[in-house]
């Protein structure tokens, strides 16, 4: 891992898209509207803890999420960001014997109410995974599916949430030709992108990502961090990273995890360290945990 | 964003298919309920003590003892499983650890083939061919030859399927040591397979035993005990199918009967194959 | 020389001529084995090979001597006659199938679906797995019986009866395949549509099954395969009618493999010429549809 990285070129110019950050010593100038105090709340946990059976894999993690705002959530493995992360959506309902703990509220709402359905929240919360998972199905079929169950039937509305999709994940001009083909024969770097688009395809709020470009080579890499930062405007992003050089690039705002060990039994509880405005985390950190871990990874 | 946002209204689509899955599940259990009680209620008359200890069956007086199906059902599965075992055994070593290659797969479709061949088709063949024919005649044998042939592909296919958990590392231990392939077999092969063998001829043996047709056809249709494999005998399923048609109630009461002591047996017989092959896999793949 | 390079010498001649095959009775007893094995091999193959000698041979002379007569005509009411004749035990196979088939696919498929989807390692679940496994051996004349009690006694020899009969043997077959395929589908995938907002119900019906198809439809091909072959039960149930019958609910029926049987019994060779060339028309039948069936499970293998 570099420890300096040299000075990135300017991208396309966006009206929202901020300049860039050089990891080393940031002092950055961001002019993004994350900056000015009163971007409403998305997301707002309040000692949230996350069970799997009677195991507590995340503790103490109170943070907000604001709108229009890249959130990273950065830490060592194992230290509860990716459990935290699909508690935001409801996706540990699928896993038996996992309960959440403490009050996730969305909007003001208790997002685990008894009344709140699971599959509701969903359309509005995407998700986008570490390995690009699309359907066995055809490039359209699988951006349409989000419409389709959402009850759009109607053939010229579906092509035009696939052209648009597409678009702003600006995959169009690369599968504008063969948008029946099976999604399966395009490359890692095409395939998440085609996941993104199916995700915005049901035009939720907020989009989540899971490490999701772990399984992608450096360019496909940066064709997605630069593709988060146009969506921004349109959606709340959270992303959970290891590459804390990409945190750094792309997110407004960070929040440290780590792991402790119960004194109890021994056992490995994630937690929330702090989370602040991207720049203070990386250069002038609260907590020395926080410290420890980005000096260390930067050698 | 209120609070009815979230709330959701279709529900009732979801809950009616979990309901249907479920619905389709519990069938099974239905199906095998009503079938034991209802065949045991219609053959309740017929299971006087005489049914479990004689060995008469006379139609005229209605005498029913089902001793004489019992034992022919039990002996020609015997002499299937004599025949078939060796054979079953040998094809599937062979498959697995002569056969090269390219063999193998025509191989697995040859025995799969011999699978497909409707039990009646063997049945026609047996009576025409093998008993006429070849003038062997309805017996315990011929039977047993028929029925080897129609376990054949189970038994083998099932030990393949045990043989090629056999650790590579257990096979090469024995090669390096100077081995010939065959000592190689019985060192590595045999004693990590054995459960699972002896799984699979039990399932083979259930197999048999519940075959209609083809015994059937050739068995002779003369209910006796006697250890002559060349004499005609007369087994469970053979009986049922044979008399069924001309049978007055009492008579097809006492069927009915046979019919649920064979659905006993080869239930437990089943249950017991599969509970040994399951274990042996298990064990093997853990190890 | 000196000892040692003696020794050496001649340790290393012993080694190299050490390196030749040498017959001895192990090595005999390993040819002897394997020429067993070889044996078995054969033993497997001559009755495949005798008996599809004798169907070909025997019924293809009978099916093919007036086309297409012997598959539109009806069957000779008088066995001794001459001729062809098992039209309608064409029609009755494949109405019997069919319906056995339209019954069993549905009704497994579900069922395994609840068995994976929903049922997981719950009781419920697990017990139903049990009596599957039970299910799928319960002999077929057991279970022509039941049918006979439960329908043929109520309403008469049918080829409804004859499904029904066929269905209770094929479900479990297709239970045990399709939930096999629905283990082969990533959770990822429904993971993928959960996180769009799909109820479970939507992701089954239109992911998770349509992943699991060339599979699920191989399977029940080859459930379907067993069921045409299938004596026993239909006995018990469709009776042996000599004329073409369309109606699924009334009136008996028949199908080649029971009149394969009444006819092997018989001592006229007209009849026993039929049941041979019935026996072919089955066997042909029969592969064709196992045939498909592998080419699914081919085009599955290709996918992955």
């Amino acid at each position: 891992m570099a420890a300096i990285n040299p000075p990135q070129p300017q991208p396309k110019p966006s009206p929202t898209s901020p300049a860039p950050a050089h990891s080393q010593r940031i002092m950055v100038e961001r002019k993004s509207a994350a900056q000015l105090p009163d971007s409403p709340v998305v997301f707002d946990c309040e000692n949230v803890e996350v069970y799997y059976g009677t195991f507590r894999a995340v503790r103490g993690v109170n943070l907000a999420i604001h709108a229009h705002q890249i959130t990273a959530f950065i830490g060592p493995s194992g230290c509860g960001k990716t459990t935290v992360l699909r508690s935001l959506n409801r996706m540990h309902d699928v896993i038996p014997g996992a309960r959440v703990g403490g009050k996730i509220n969305f909007h003001g709402i208790d997002l685990y109410a008894p009344e709140v359905s699971a599959t509701e929240v969903r359309r509005r919360i995407g998700m986008v995974f570490q390995k690009p998972n699309p359907f066995p199905k055809s490039i359209y079929d699988n951006i349409a599916f989000g419409p389709r169950v959402n009850g759009i039937r109607d053939k010229g509305q579906l092509d035009a949430v696939v052209e648009k999709s597409l678009r702003s994940a600006a995959l169009w001009d690369e599968v504008k030709d063969r948008l029946k083909h099976s999604a399966l024969g395009m490359s890692g770097g095409q395939q998440q992108r085609l996941c993104i688009a199916r995700t915005i395809a049901v035009e939720p709020e907020v989009v989540l990502m899971d490490e999701p470009c772990s399984a992608l080579d450096p360019i496909a890499t940066a064709r997605i961090e630069e593709l988060m930062r146009e969506l921004k405007s349109r959606f709340t992003i959270v992303i959970v990273t290891h590459n804390m050089q990409q945190a750094a690039r792309v997110s407004d705002r960070t929040a440290f995890f780590t792991t402790e060990v119960d004194s109890k039994f021994g056992l490995r509880t994630g937690t929330l360290v702090e989370h602040n405005a991207t720049e203070k985390i990386f250069s002038n950190p609260s907590d020395e945990r926080t410290e420890r871990y980005i000096t260390g990874r930067f050698g | 964003m209120q609070l009815a946002d979230l709330r959701g209204n279709k529900q009732y689509a979801d809950r009616v298919f979990s309901a249907l899955a479920v619905a389709a599940a519990g069938l099974v259990l239905l199906i095998l309920g009503m079938i034991a009680v209802i065949m045991t209620r219609r053959a309740w008359p017929a299971f006087g003590s005489e049914f479990f200890t004689s060995t008469k069956w006379s139609t005229a007086d209605h005498v029913f003892g089902a001793l004489p199906f019992v034992w022919g059902t039990l002996y020609t599965a015997l002499i299937a499983i004599v025949i078939a075992l060796p054979i079953s055994l040998g094809v599937a070593l062979f498959i697995t650890q002569i056969a090269p290659p390219v063999l193998k797969k025509p191989m697995v479709y040859l025995i799969d083939l011999l699978a497909v061949v409707p039990s009646v088709v063997f049945g026609l063949w047996g009576v025409l061919v093998l008993s006429q024919h070849f003038g062997l005649g309805r017996s315990f044998l011929t039977a047993g030859i028929i029925l080897a042939i129609m376990i054949i592909p189970i038994i083998t296919s099932l030990s393949r399927e045990v043989i090629e958990t056999t650790p590579p590392s257990e096979k090469e231990a024995a090669l390096a040591l100077g081995a010939t392939r065959w000592e190689m077999i019985g060192a590595s092969v045999i004693p990590h397979s054995k459960g699972g063998l002896v799984g699979a001829v039990m399932l083979g043996l259930g197999r048999a035993m519940g075959e209609t047709i083809a015994a059937a056809l050739v068995i002779g249709s003369i209910p006796r005990i006697t250890l002559n494999p060349f004499a005609a005998g007369d087994s469970m399923p053979a009986v049922i199918a044979n008399q069924w048609g001309e049978a007055d109630g009492p008579h097809k009461a006492a069927l009915i009967a046979l019919a649920v002591a064979l659905f006993v047996i080869t239930i437990a017989v089943n249950l017991i194959a599969t509970g040994i092959v399951q274990r042996s896999m298990k064990r093997s793949r853990g190890a | 020389m000196t000892a040692t390079s003696a020794y050496q010498e001649s340790t290393a001649t012993r080694r190299r001529s050490d390196l030749r095959a040498r017959r001895s009775w192990r090595t005999t007893k390993n040819d002897l084995m394997t020429g067993l094995m070889i044996g078995a091999v054969a033993l497997v193959a001559i009755p495949l090979v005798a008996v599809m000698w004798s169907v070909i041979a025997r019924g293809a002379a009978i099916a093919f001597q007036h086309f297409p007569d012997f598959f539109t005509a009806a069957v000779p009411v008088v066995s001794r006659a001459p001729g062809p004749g098992m039209g309608p035990a064409i029609l009755g196979t494949l109405l019997v199938t069919g319906g056995a088939t339209l019954i069993a696919v549905p009704i497994g498929i579900l069922g395994a679906v609840y068995l994976h989807e929903y049922g997981a390692n719950k009781q419920l679940a697990r017990l139903v797995r049990f009596m599957a496994t039970v299910m799928t051996g319960v002999p077929s004349v057991v279970m022509g019986l039941f049918v006979y009690l439960i329908w043929t006694l109520t309403f008469g020899y049918s080829a409804f009866g004859g499904a029904l009969a066929l269905a209770c043997l094929m479900l479990p077959v297709v239970i045990g395949a399709t939930e096999q395929m629905l283990r082969l589908v990533p959770s990822q995938l429904r993971e993928a549509a959960y996180a769009l907002g799909t109820t479970k119900s939507r992701t089954i019906l239109t992911v998770v099954l349509p992943a699991a198809l060339p599979g699920i439809v191989s399977g029940a091909l080859l459930a379907v395969a067993r069921a045409a072959g299938e004596t026993a039960p239909l006995l018990f149930a469709v009776g042996a009618a000599h004329e073409f019958n369309l109606h699924l609910f009334s009136e008996a029926n028949t199908a080649l493999s029971v009149q394969i049987f009444a006819n092997a019994n018989s001592s006229f060779t007209a009849s026993q010429d039929r049941a041979w060339a019935a026996a072919l028309t089955l066997v042909l039948l029969t592969f064709v549809v196992t045939l498909v069936a592998r080419l699914f499970t081919a085009r599955l293998a290709l996918k992955r």
